[in-house]
């Protein structure tokens, strides 16, 4: 079975693509900025500190008679929302200064039994605001890290344009992934980190492999010009591109379908990261190195001056 | 073309046999159970087995299986019933030399269990339980060291007949003298009794100020981290949970982890306690230098007290419960050292009024100019009562004063020894063991659902190969479970999106190869050629792919805490069986069904 035919020639690189998809790139990169700077993300307690619970209720859950018992015990800033079902409940407070977790989740407990004694509390968190900023810096710090490393690695194995292309290309990847939780006012929580830095691994997976074939047709079609050699490759690496992305969202659709509540957040960031991922191995990775002006002679082996051997005794 | 070496052959075979065995225990259920393990952590042989057994066939109990594992004795039931039946049992009757505690154990087969298989182990978020992140207030730690060298350096500056005032201020200890003339005298006796200490002019000629050197600093820290460690390992052990975890993280933290623990309210009540012991004697004439007043509990006068201690919490060993002419009473049992004192002092001071200070530290809160918020530990000490001393007496005595939930609370705190310095918490997680059930149960469903759609593509897209490279697959789960069963790593929930992601990877390696053999027969190539540079082909793109997320893996391992860490476990592991499975694995097995023969055509 194929899903493309057996040679495709799409002329992805041509000027006219190029071009609307640079200025698609850029278009959803200043929104994904502009929201990031404005609206910002809705961090999870990991990041903000705060307090945490998960509650079943035996049957429908009352949201509003939680929130006025809530308003009255005196947490404000409370968010109560369902948590997947009717009867399950999330409820969410900023970090509470100079409480006890203890007495905190005892009065909780109080004001969350009030309609339903048979209450079960299913999960309680508190952090405390110390830590998490001490784990959004961690977070961070992976994340720059991880790209270092990285940029590292493929200047080591192909030479400083790709590199920047790939490392481009991941910037790409991760600032629309993130600026897609900020439009869309997704939690964001530790497990989307994890998520991004997968996203990234996946992108640089995909880059990488184009790279390779790239560089493989820059020797074998040595008369094409640079652009000419990275469409070709880019065409034969298609089927692959979309089979390996296809199956990847097929096992992260049913993780976000059926894994509940508390991976959802994780498995939206890895399918938005990975189509932006495929996007960005076709588009940004090449555009930028071709920006750069990408040629052959970048990934040849060295010739040696012949003069230099005369000089040696 | 394309054969293996029988010995590669083999070997792979070998491998995957291994990664079976090693994966097995995971197929079976688990029984509930109860674990009991020695007090002092030295191993049980088997006629501890026998002890137990014989307990509960008495009271008409019968065990389902008892076995040895890692020292301990595990005991399984067949209904949570008889395990709690006998949680009652065991507790009453070796209380005094054993931890008993309710824990789940695998049915495995005896020969399994003989050979240490064991199936992974769950995290938190899988089986329920509490995770707690305590901090040391290292600032207090510090104090109380520097409270202890002030007494010391008063003592010694008196035997020498220096007349001085030694206070704890601002992180140092202060030397008042009275004449200038004892400056240089008094630092050498200080000099002499540590010679680590930074030792500067208080600034006015006759004072001294005496600091703690760095390595003495970073000393105590450890020391004060370390010593909270013990206690509250040995608190935890109290409440008889199976496999507690108790560990430090970076300077100043403390990671708990009780998997499967019930009722969290009984944790919280002994984990951060600070509550602890002081006997001094009361100054009656009202002279001794650095006397102090202390208050008295309601109902009871506050005294003038000594300044030294004569015992403090640390030095005891034992503690009881119980009650005293009536009244609830702490029965204490000192170390030597503390009983040499006690006994020296009550020799020294009979008919003299002793007291019994309780102690307890606690964090408040106040607020910064600026706004922001800080904390600062206050110290109650009050006394509980004063008692004539009618009688010597060493390491063994009592005390009251307290209520009996006190006394009972006291006396465990005591028992598991004092913690050096307050801790509180920073973090605290509490997950249901029904949250735990669900999330195991979503999780299996999302991987097993999302791996038959991948393997029904695989199959359509790549017919024969295609089910060679689900072979590869499966075995690559396989590989997963095993190694985590052998590492005993936790399985977490962002483990499983771990192994999840890792099953697109690996179909992207087989992928690769495909596409490379496909495109190698379109373009004219034989089959037994296309195999064997497809192969060879993608082989570099695979290995720059994978190093590449490999590095990204480690990262997040290094970086990360908690959730993500346990997905960096699992995606590190998943890749380095993906490209085995991939590479050699799908290779062995195209080679065994296309190898060494005339082929026409590929199922590809």
């Amino acid at each position: 079975m194929r899903l493309i035919k057996d040679k495709p020639n799409i002329d992805f690189l041509s000027k006219t693509r190029r071009n609307i998809a640079l200025s698609l790139s850029a278009i959803l990169l200043v929104v994904s900025i502009v929201s990031l700077m404005t609206r910002g993300l809705d961090f999870g307690i990991d990041f903000t500190g705060g307090v945490l619970l998960e509650v079943g209720y035996s049957q429908a859950a009352n949201l509003e008679s939680i929130r006025d018992r809530l308003n009255e015990a005196g947490f404000d800033d409370h968010r109560v929302t369902r948590f997947g079902a009717e009867t399950d409940v999330q409820v969410r407070l900023p970090p509470q200064i100079g409480a006890e977790p203890d007495a905190i989740r005892e009065s909780l407990r109080g004001i969350l039994a009030a309609d339903d004694p048979n209450v079960e509390l299913r999960r309680v968190e508190f952090v405390s605001a110390q830590v998490g900023d001490e784990l959004a810096e961690q977070g961070g710090l992976a994340l720059i890290f991880a790209l270092l490393m990285i940029f590292a690695y493929v200047m080591f194995r192909f030479q400083w344009k790709f590199a920047a292309g790939a490392v481009a290309a991941l910037a790409h990847d991760v600032i629309l992934t993130v600026g897609f939780f900020s439009v869309f006012g997704i939690s964001f929580d530790l497990s989307v980190v994890a998520a991004v830095l997968a996203v990234i691994g996946y992108s640089l997976n995909d880059t990488v492999v184009a790279f390779d074939r790239i560089r493989e047709n820059f020797v074998k079609l040595r008369g094409e010009s640079a652009e000419a050699s990275m469409n070709t490759s880019i065409n034969e690496m298609l089927a692959r591109t979309i089979i390996t992305g296809l199956t990847t969202i097929l096992v992260l659709t049913a993780l976000l379908l059926l894994g509940g509540e508390a991976v959802a957040p994780f498995s939206i960031a890895l399918i938005v990261g990975i189509v932006v991922g495929t996007y960005s191995s076709i588009y940004t990775a090449s555009a930028v190195a071709l920006l750069l002006d990408v040629s052959a002679q970048d990934l040849m082996p060295p010739e040696v001056d012949p003069d230099l051997i005369d000089d040696l005794p | 073309m394309n054969r293996y070496p029988t010995w590669l052959n083999l070997l792979v075979l070998g491998i995957l046999l291994l990664g079976s065995l090693l994966a097995l225990p995971n197929i079976y259920g688990s029984a509930p159970a109860i674990q009991v393990s020695e007090l002092d952590g030295r191993p049980f042989d088997a006629g501890m087995i026998d002890q137990l057994e014989t307990v509960l066939e008495r009271e008409g109990l019968v065990a389902k299986e008892a076995f040895l594992q890692d020292g301990r004795v595990v005991v399984t039931f067949d209904s949570e019933d008889e395990q709690h039946k006998s949680h009652t049992i065991l507790r009453e009757r070796f209380s005094d030399i054993a931890n008993v505690a309710f824990s789940s154990a695998p049915e495995l087969p005896s020969w399994m269990r003989s050979i240490g298989l064991n199936p992974m182990s769950l995290g938190l978020d899988l089986r329920g339980g509490v995770y707690v992140l305590l901090e040391v207030d290292m600032e207090s730690a510090i104090n109380s060291r520097l409270q202890s060298y002030s007494q010391d350096f008063a003592d010694r500056l008196r035997d020498e007949r220096i007349r001085s005032r030694a206070d704890v201020v601002d992180q140092s200890v202060v030397i008042r003298l009275t004449s200038e003339s004892d400056l240089e005298a008094a630092r050498d006796i200080i000099r002499a009794a540590d010679n680590e200490v930074l030792i500067s002019d208080g600034g006015d000629g006759r004072s001294l100020r005496v600091r703690m050197s760095e390595a003495q600093v970073r000393a105590r820290q450890d020391f004060a981290i370390e010593q909270n460690i013990t206690t509250i390992r040995n608190r935890v052990d109290q409440l008889g949970v199976s496999e507690p975890l108790v560990q430090r993280q970076g300077v100043n933290r403390i990671i708990v982890q009780l998997p499967g623990l019930q009722d969290p309210e009984e944790l919280n009540k002994i984990l951060t306690a600070t509550a602890t012991l002081e006997f001094r004697l009361v100054d009656t004439s009202g002279d001794s230098p650095g006397s102090r007043l202390y208050q008295g509990r309601p109902g009871i006068p506050g005294q003038m007290l000594k300044r030294e201690v004569i015992a403090s919490g640390d030095q005891i060993v034992d503690a009881e419960s119980g009650f005293s002419q009536g009244q609830p009473a702490v029965f204490i049992t000192l170390d030597s050292a503390g009983g040499e004192r006690m006994l020296d002092t009550t020799r020294a001071n009979l008919n003299k009024p002793m007291s019994t200070v309780f102690i307890e530290t606690e964090r408040v809160p106040y607020e910064n100019p600026d706004g922001s918020i800080s904390y600062r530990t206050t110290r109650t000490e009050e006394i509980i009562n004063t008692a004539t001393i009618r009688g010597v007496f060493k390491n063994s005595f009592q005390t009251t004063g307290l209520s009996s939930q006190e006394a009972r609370d006291l006396a465990l705190l005591l028992r598991a020894g004092a913690l050096a310095a307050p801790v509180y918490k920073v973090e605290d997680r509490t997950i249901g063991p029904s949250l735990g059930q669900d999330n195991i149960d979503r999780g299996f469903n999302a991987v097993a659902i999302g791996f038959i759609a991948v393997i029904i593509f695989m199959a359509i897209y790549y017919r024969g190969f295609g089910l060679i490279a689900n072979l590869a697959l499966l075995s690559n789960l396989v590989f997963i479970v095993a190694l985590l069963s052998l590492l005993q790593a936790s399985l977490t929930l962002p483990g499983i999106a771990g192994i999840v992601l890792t099953v697109g990877m690996a179909v992207d390696a087989n992928v690769l190869i495909f596409e490379r053999i496909r495109e190698e027969l379109a373009g004219g190539n034989s089959p037994q050629g296309s195999i064997h540079s497809g192969y060879e082909k993608a082989l570099s793109s695979i290995a720059d792919a994978n190093i590449t997320t490999l590095i990204a893996a480690i990262v997040l391992f290094a970086f990360g805490t908690g959730p993500i860490k346990g997905f960096a476990i699992t995606l590190t592991l998943g890749i380095m069986t993906s490209m085995f499975t991939a590479i050699v694995g799908t290779r062995a097995v195209v080679n065994l069904v296309f190898g060494g023969r005339r082929l026409e055509s590929l199922p590809i």
